[in-house]
């Protein structure tokens, strides 16, 4: 393998890697304030994508029943797409998680499911079966870097992704909400007797998950064809993401994850089988959580993963 | 079993019977609930004569002894699991190619298929069942994912994503089974022998210390209770009874193709198990049926109401009544209800 292609491969693992970041971060932000693993993430990704399909062009929805033809511009379209999917993470919150006392992880781990289910059952009764793509935000020819190519796609994919990750940085760092968030995800009970409404909170982290996950979706639909269904393998993927550096708990932990799971991926395929490319992220998975079930940069505060969580 | 179903108006003494039979169904009420089960069972193929119906209760069958299983490993030792229909695959794959290769008789095939399940169960359960909650949750998601890509890629071994046809018809002894109808038969034969397995194993030492696992892990250890042993031996079991179903499956309907063994296919008998109650045997086989005659009813309602719908729409409806029934009754449909009943009848 020449240096050039090495470098090819690089891109393509990162610019795929960027999403798998993003979607663990959803992870990352919903379990740290709530205690809930969602395992409905990969589903936000892919209800913004196809809303914001359905916003920029003429769409046959409800199996050809009614076609639609907004037209919007597209920037405008990734917007409202976003918007709406924060919307949908609201509800998640205000009808399923808040209302469900449960202790048991058994008993969670299936709302969760029920959740993803359902968004999936949605977005296949809407958009059936067929897979759609969004057009590449800015056309043109690829960037080349030495002997390989950038698409311009892939530097909208890893340029929007590394901003929306500084954004929510400054977010949580700089930011009154973002501080009670993290207040939230230190201690809840110290957090609400700092007079911090949790369940707001909880309500925030579902929203903006919702919000992260949608437009990871958005960014990724020009490369790839989204479907009812292309959720489950990217919430999987952001979910080991998120376990195998961070134990679900550590923001950087899942960015880094995210971006080398992407990458191994990537070179996995190049090197070995095209076939086995979805088995990567798995096995990743069973050798990490055997070496350390509470992601290998957290050794010493796993106590909750450790109680089963 | 018989005395059971005596009427107190045909009996001469009909306090003293009805207090008998009471006394029964208190002290039995498993062997009641099982004759019972038995006689529908019996009668049930003479009401029915469509060949469409006998199918239907075939998969109720099969499905009931994947939950039956998979209720164990749930509600009983508390582990999660969403890749079962590996083992269902594992079973049905599995009689395929060692009938192919090996060309062993249908009935061997099938108990060489459960002893490597229950092998390769072993294998991965040893590091598996060290996870928890989530973790054994996506891990054995990842399992099945792990599975389908083997079945679809592997042509070779699995005939990959068309399928893998089973060579021959189920002969045992010198009888065939060619019909639906002499399947029936025997699925719920084996039906109705693994749910005397389950109830045996459950309402014995070994199935309150099970359940004593589900409570509380930590506890169970200081009792005493050898939990990893335990976690093990019932996920061979669930296994096994997951194998069984899928070599029948296979002989049933004579080729075994990956979207038998789907991801979907292994969340709708998570469903099955929750709707029936996540600790409970007959709940079990009360899930298998209510979800099994759900999907047969979604899918010739939905292309009515959505002309030419395609695809499995009946998960919107699966997603709801999952979250539903979690939140309002997280102990299952039947023991949900029962409780709400009692609380109703003791206010008025």
């Amino acid at each position: 393998m020449t240096p050039d292609q090495l470098l090819q491969l690089l891109i393509a693992g990162l610019t795929i890697g960027s999403i798998y970041a993003l979607i663990a971060l959803g992870f990352v932000v919903i379990h740290n304030v709530s205690g809930v693993i969602n395992l409905a993430q990969g589903e936000f990704a892919m209800l913004g994508a196809l809303i914001a399909i359905t916003l920029t062009g003429e769409t046959a929805l409800f199996n050809r029943a009614w076609t639609v033809n907004f037209n919007l511009p597209l920037f405008v379209a990734v917007m409202l797409a976003t918007l709406a999917v924060m919307g949908v993470g609201a509800l998640v919150y205000l009808l399923v998680i808040r209302l469900s006392h449960t202790n048991s992880v058994i008993v969670q781990i299936i709302i969760t499911i029920g959740i993803a289910i359902t968004l999936r059952g949605f977005a296949l009764i809407v958009w059936g079966t067929d897979p759609y793509r969004l057009p590449e935000f800015t056309p043109g020819p690829p960037i080349p870097i030495g002997a390989a190519v950038l698409t311009r796609q892939d530097l909208w994919i890893i340029g929007s992704a590394f901003a929306l990750m500084a954004l929510l940085y400054l977010f949580f760092q700089r930011t009154m909400l973002g501080t009670s968030l993290r207040a939230c995800a230190v201690n809840r009970m110290a957090a609400r007797l700092m007079g911090i409404n949790v369940s707001h909170m909880m309500l925030l982290a579902f929203v903006l998950s919702a919000g992260i996950g949608a437009l990871a979706g958005i960014v990724i639909a020009p490369k790839t064809f989204m479907g009812y269904d292309t959720g489950t393998y990217l919430g999987l993927k952001g979910f080991v993401a998120a376990i195998v550096l961070g134990g679900m708990s550590d923001e950087r932990g899942a960015i880094i994850g995210g971006l080398s799971l992407g990458i191994l991926e990537i070179f996995a395929a190049g090197l070995l089988s095209s076939g086995y490319k979805d088995a990567i992220a798995f096995l990743v998975l069973f050798v990490v959580l055997l070496i350390q079930t509470t992601g290998i940069l957290r050794r010493r505060r796993g106590i909750r993963e450790a109680a089963g969580v | 079993m018989e005395r059971a179903t005596i009427s107190p108006m045909t009996d001469p003494v009909s306090l003293d019977a009805q207090t008998r039979r009471t006394r029964i169904l208190a002290r039995h009420p498993n062997l009641v609930a099982f004759g019972v089960l038995t006689a529908v069972l019996i009668a049930l193929p003479l009401v029915l004569r469509n060949n469409y119906q006998i199918s239907i209760l075939n998969f109720i069958g099969l499905n009931t002894i994947l939950t039956v299983g998979l209720a164990l490993l749930m509600g009983y030792a508390g582990q999660v699991s969403l890749g079962h229909a590996v083992f269902y695959g594992l079973g049905g794959y599995g009689v395929g190619i060692l009938a192919q290769r090996t060309g062993l008789p249908p009935l061997a095939a099938i108990v060489g298929a459960a002893i490597i399940t229950g092998l390769i169960a072993l294998l991965i359960g040893i590091p598996l069942l060290r996870l928890r909650g989530y973790y054994l949750a996506v891990a054995t998601l990842g399992l099945n994912v792990i599975f389908l890509l083997i079945a679809t890629n592997e042509t070779e071994l699995t005939g990959g994503p068309n399928g893998l046809a089973i060579p021959g018809d189920l002969t045992i002894g010198g009888f065939t089974f060619d019909s639906d109808l002499k399947f029936y038969f025997l699925i719920w034969l084996v039906t109705l022998a693994l749910i005397a397995v389950s109830l045996n194993i459950v309402n014995s030492r070994i199935g309150r210390a099970l359940r004593a696992i589900d409570s509380s892990e930590i506890a169970a250890e200081t009792l005493g209770i050898n939990t990893a042993r335990l976690k093990l031996q019932t996920l061979v079991l669930s296994a096994m009874y997951a194998s069984i179903a899928g070599s029948l499956y296979a002989y049933w309907i004579g080729i075994v193709s990956p979207s038998d063994f789907s991801i979907n296919f292994s969340i709708e008998l998570v469903v099955m198990v929750a709707i029936g109650g996540l600790a409970s045997v007959w709940g079990a086989i009360f899930g298998a049926a209510v979800v099994t005659l759900l999907i047969e009813l979604l899918r010739n309602f939905l292309p009515q109401v959505l002309s030419g719908a395609s695809g499995e729409h009946q998960i919107v409806a699966f997603g709801i009544l999952l979250i539903f029934i979690m939140i309002l009754m997280p102990e299952g449909l039947t023991a949900g209800s029962l409780k709400r009943l009692r609380a109703w009848r003791k206010k008025t």
